[in-house]
């Protein structure tokens, strides 16, 4: 147990989502066991107390995520409701309060994933695992980011930004521009693969490469390579930066089932490698490339409020397609809509959700288009702000 | 009063009369429906002998039933079990729970004994107790096909039950089972051959509103789930997807559970049933994952776990007689896992391996009460005493365990040792998260922190039972969407967090229950097969023995955790927390 508490913590750490020594993780079997002490354990222990669950999380996010998600709580707010993909479809909204009380935290947690407390940090739980409530806490910070700079264009573009937006702007881009300055991860393997390990090793480096250039948020990103009549694919709730040992063969002719492990994009995947002369894909949450996919300017259009699931346009940034979808199969699943919008591009980005790129014949070219993709979708942002929220036209 | 009807019937078999109870509010917010619910009419009676007049059969419903609530056409039956002498329920599918519902009740209790085999006709308040001595002996789509009818429900028991089976279960409307226990015997015992509901009241929803947002919700997380909604998932394969992952794990239950993998897996998989029988998709009512497979001539085609028990755990290679079996059980009224179990039993313990044709026979010889059928008849814990090798059998509390060999997941190791119903995977189904990886993985091959997941998924299930849901759904849904479909439904505002503590309630009772009946930490144990002896190692999964110490220390862990004594027995402490009165 008390390995899995470091593992945690240092898996927030590293992906900037809290300083070093911040977290304050519990595990809870027949005993409860700390990462660390804290006066504060006393006190979330009595939040323990009152809830059926096996972990519990609480750390004050490191910058720019610290400023962005103060700058949301106000005393008259309950809740936020961010938009992008993983809000809607795993935490729905964020419960916020501006003081650390007990009985408001139990509450929250009573009913959603996690609540943020002003100056204080993020509390979140897990019922299974701890890995739990590092998900919930990673994508806590993604959506209040992704929130922030899409109302920020918005305020722009309305004239209406404060000092205090502003100034988290301004520290925020400061932050990114230099980590995104930084990444310059190049995959080793050159394909075309001929054999099951070369490919499962590309696979896990690039997964690595993804989480540690910080291009996914948490770990929800996918890859994905054909090998003959078999695509390798990460397992569902796979963590890309241990990839091993989770990734699954399914045989294109659907012979075995082995694969009902396999990603939930596994279909999306396997159509771009039918449709296509591809071998590697390749997806992750890169940040900007998701606020971008969420700012129209069509302000009139019908469909506006369920973007997600029903644009009628053909949107693009750049050369590349801008598509809805959600997570999976259903009706308006993204296996629908984005094989059409990778074919002969680049890649292709998810409204509200992600990115996914293409490598013709490794993961090389898959990583370069989705750090490339990343870069313009930020340059493109910035070039916005400096427009005034506008197309420079 | 929305979501539930207010009105529990009850039917005295011995009297031929019924009346109508109206439980008061709290009993439903207390124990909501199905499972909790019907536990909540069985306590007073668990010390009687499962065929005592008084030992009432409860057909319970849920407040979610009847609704556009996903999943929720789903029931709970239950009694007391023939075979374990536990608690016994199964949450059944299939359109009777929506027609007791409409018919306008929350559940049916049955007591007494008719003196010759009747038929119960339920047709809204129309309540009518018939002959159904021309039924004597028959099978299930032969009963059906004279008393089913169109818009209507049926239970149904076949000739297993009236010979005695202590494995035997349940049909409803023919391809939905309450297959566990023996709970057929309970229907055999007072004379009731079938069950038929007809309805035609709605239930009443709160605010319609807020359930479509629940519904959108819960479409979109199931949308997201590989192993529902994807492309090897239970939506286009049923169950038996995984059948692939139990062989490449390699902890399928192979040869009375003496190796955990089996070589003709690969020719014996869901894709080969596709092929040879081109299966439709069929479901429950109000289900939109539509698990249940059924090929050309209305071929059903097996479950999970009956596809693996009668390939693997029999040495069986051909598919055509995993088929038939199922057929048999089915029509005959037979649990396929406890059958298939026993038969595995009587092949090692006569050194054999049953041919096709032997396995057929054995299954009629059991449901007809003849030959060596008599002997086995009492499932496998009976007959391997009565041999003199009781450790052959492959139970727990008596009940034959399904088709995850607990060597390759230890928390399913723990959890069919806690089980309320005996040997059973579904009251914590930790294959969720040690195999399907849902809500996350779990390393399987540990008990660090097993005990605590162990104890909420039960929790989890008890309560998904009672509202009543499909427990798959939780491979991608959580409580926080249901507690909103919950609130749509009945008006009632409750947490994600109030709901898992029903749920534990529920649970805990079940714990009193057996405690009554004489049930300790003796019982919640496993077969020593799996101590020690290894499963079948390969392609880097080392299938160790399960270390019986560390085992121990998760139980004990368990018990401290689930608030038993040392020895599982429940506490008074504990009780009046979870506000259970008078029941130690």
């Amino acid at each position: 147990m008390k390995q899995l508490l470091t593992k945690y913590n240092d898996k927030l750490v590293s992906q900037g989502l809290c300083d070093t020594g911040v977290p304050l993780i519990c595990g809870l079997d027949d005993k409860l066991i700390w990462n660390r002490n804290s006066p504060l354990c006393g006190v979330l222990e009595e939040v323990i107390a009152d809830l059926t669950i096996n972990s519990l999380l609480f750390a004050k996010s490191a910058e720019p995520y610290f400023s962005i998600i103060n700058y949301f709580i106000k005393d008259n707010i309950a809740t936020i409701y961010p938009q992008d993909c993983e809000t809607r479809t795993f935490l729905h909204d964020i419960p916020v309060t501006s003081e650390l009380a007990v009985p408001t935290i139990i509450e929250a947690l009573k009913r959603r994933k996690s609540i943020v407390i002003k100056d204080q940090g993020i509390v979140t739980f897990g019922i299974v695992s701890v890995e739990q409530a590092f998900i919930v806490y990673s994508s806590v910070c993604f959506a209040f980011f992704v929130k922030f700079f899409t109302d920020y264009l918005e305020d722009v573009r309305q004239n209406k930004v404060s000092r205090r937006q502003e100034e988290i702007f301004r520290g925020a881009v400061k932050i990114y521009e230099y980590f995104l300055g930084k990444v310059n991860f190049v995959p080793s393997f050159s394909g075309p693969f001929h054999d099951k390990e070369e490919v499962i090793k590309a696979m896990v480096e690039a997964a690595k490469f993804t989480v540690d250039s910080r291009m996914v948020d948490s770990f929800f990103g996918n890859i994905s390579y054909r090998l003959g009549d078999t695509i390798y694919i990460s397992q569902t709730a796979s963590s890309l930066d241990e990839l091993a040992g989770c990734i699954d063969p399914c045989p294109i002719d659907g012979s075995s089932c082995a694969g009902v492990t396999a990603s939930s994009e596994y279909v999306a995947h396997r159509d771009i490698l039918l449709d296509t002369d591809v071998k590697a894909i390749l997806h992750g949450h890169p940040k900007f490339s998701v606020i971008m996919s969420m700012v129209c300017d069509d302000r009139e259009c019908g469909a506006r409020g369920d973007c997600h699931i029903k644009c009628p346009k053909k949107r693009f940034i750049s050369d590349i397609a801008v598509v809805s979808g959600e997570v999976g199969t259903g009706f308006y699943g993204l296996c629908k809509t984005l094989p059409p919008a990778v074919k002969d591009k680049r890649g292709a980005i998810v409204y509200g959700h992600g990115l996914f790129t293409v490598g013709q014949s490794d993961f090389k070219d898959a990583f370069r288009n989705l750090v490339d993709i990343e870069r313009m979708c930020f340059k493109i942002y910035l070039d916005r702000v400096k427009n005034g929220g506008n197309y420079d036209t | 009063m929305y979501g539930w009807t207010g009105k529990i019937l009850h039917i005295n078999l011995t009297e031929k009369k019924y009346t109508v109870e109206n439980p008061s509010i709290d009993v439903y917010k207390k124990y909501i429906g199905g499972r909790g619910l019907a536990g909540y009419y069985l306590g007073d009676f668990i010390k009687e002998a499962y065929d005592a007049a008084v030992m009432p059969l409860l057909f319970f419903t849920g407040p979610l039933v009847g609704t556009s609530s996903p999943t929720s056409g789903r029931m709970t039956i239950m009694s007391k079990s023939p075979l374990t002498g536990t608690i016994c329920d199964s949450s059944v599918g299939g359109s009777l729970g929506v027609q007791i519902k409409r018919a306008g009740f929350d559940g049916i209790v049955i007591t007494g004994r008719a003196m010759s085999l009747c038929g119960i006709h339920i047709s809204d308040s129309q309540i009518e107790i018939v002959d159904a001595q021309s039924l004597k002996g028959k099978e299930v789509s032969f009963a059906i096909s004279r008393v089913g009818e169109e818009g209507s429900a049926i239970a149904v028991i076949g000739p297993a039950a009236e010979n005695g089976v202590l494995f035997s279960c349940i049909s409803v409307d023919g391809h939905f089972f309450s297959g566990r226990g023996g709970l057929g015997l309970g229907f055999a015992s007072k004379n009731l051959k079938y069950v038929k509901v007809k309805g035609s009241t709605k239930t009443l929803v709160y605010d319609k509103n807020e359930l479509d947002l629940a519904r959108e919700e819960i479409f979109r997380l199931t949308s997201a789930s590989p192993i529902l909604m994807g492309e090897f998932g239970i939506s286009n394969y049923g169950t038996s997807a995984l059948y692939d992952l139990m062989h490449t794990r390699r902890m399928m239950p192979t040869n009375n559970f003496k190796s955990t993998y089996f070589e003709a897996a690969p020719t014996m998989n869901a894709w080969q049933y596709a092929l040879k029988y081109k299966p439709k998709k069929k479901g429950c009512f109000g289900c939109h994952i539509l698990c249940k497979k059924e090929g050309k001539d209305n071929t059903i085609i097996p479950e999970f776990e009956t596809m693996s028990h009668f390939s693997a755990l029999l040495n069986n290679t051909e598919i055509a007689a995993v088929v038939k079996s199922n057929n048999i059980c089915n029509e005959t009224g037979m649990d396929t896992i406890s059958a298939a179990g026993t038969l595995s039993c009587y092949a090692e313990i006569n050194e054999i391996t049953l041919l096709p044709k032997q396995i057929s026979k054995l299954l009629l010889d059991i449901a007809y009460n003849r030959q060596q059928g008599r002997q086995l008849k009492v499932g496998s814990r009976r007959y391997a005493e009565s041999k003199g090798v009781p450790d052959v059998s492959i139970t727990v509390k008596g009940q034959e365990l399904p088709a995850y060999d607990p060597r390759g997941a230890y928390g399913m190791a723990l959890a069919y040792a806690t089980s309320t119903r005996g040997g059973c995977h579904l009251r914590a189904y930790p294959i969720s998260h040690e195999i399907l990886r849902k809500p996350v993985a779990t390393d399987r091959f540990t008990f660090s922190g097993k005990a605590r997941i162990i104890k909420i998924s039960e929790d989890l299930n008890a309560i998904v039972d009672s509202l009543t849901a499909c427990k798959f759904l939780f491979f991608a849904v959580s409580l926080e969407e249901y507690s909103r479909a919950f609130y749509g439904v009945t008006g009632i505002k409750v947490s994600a967090q109030d709901l898992l503590k029903t749920g534990e309630r529920i649970f805990y009772n079940e714990r009193i229950f057996n405690a009554a009946c004489g049930f300790s930490s003796k019982d919640d144990d496993l077969p020593r097969r799996f101590f020690e002896e290894s499963g079948s190692s390969g392609q880097s999964i080392t299938v160790n023995p399960i270390n019986r110490q560390e085992f121990l220390t998760a139980r004990s862990a368990y018990y401290k955790i689930r608030g038993l004594d040392e020895d599982g027995m429940p506490r008074e402490d504990k009780c009046r927390e979870l506000g259970i009165v008078n029941s130690i």
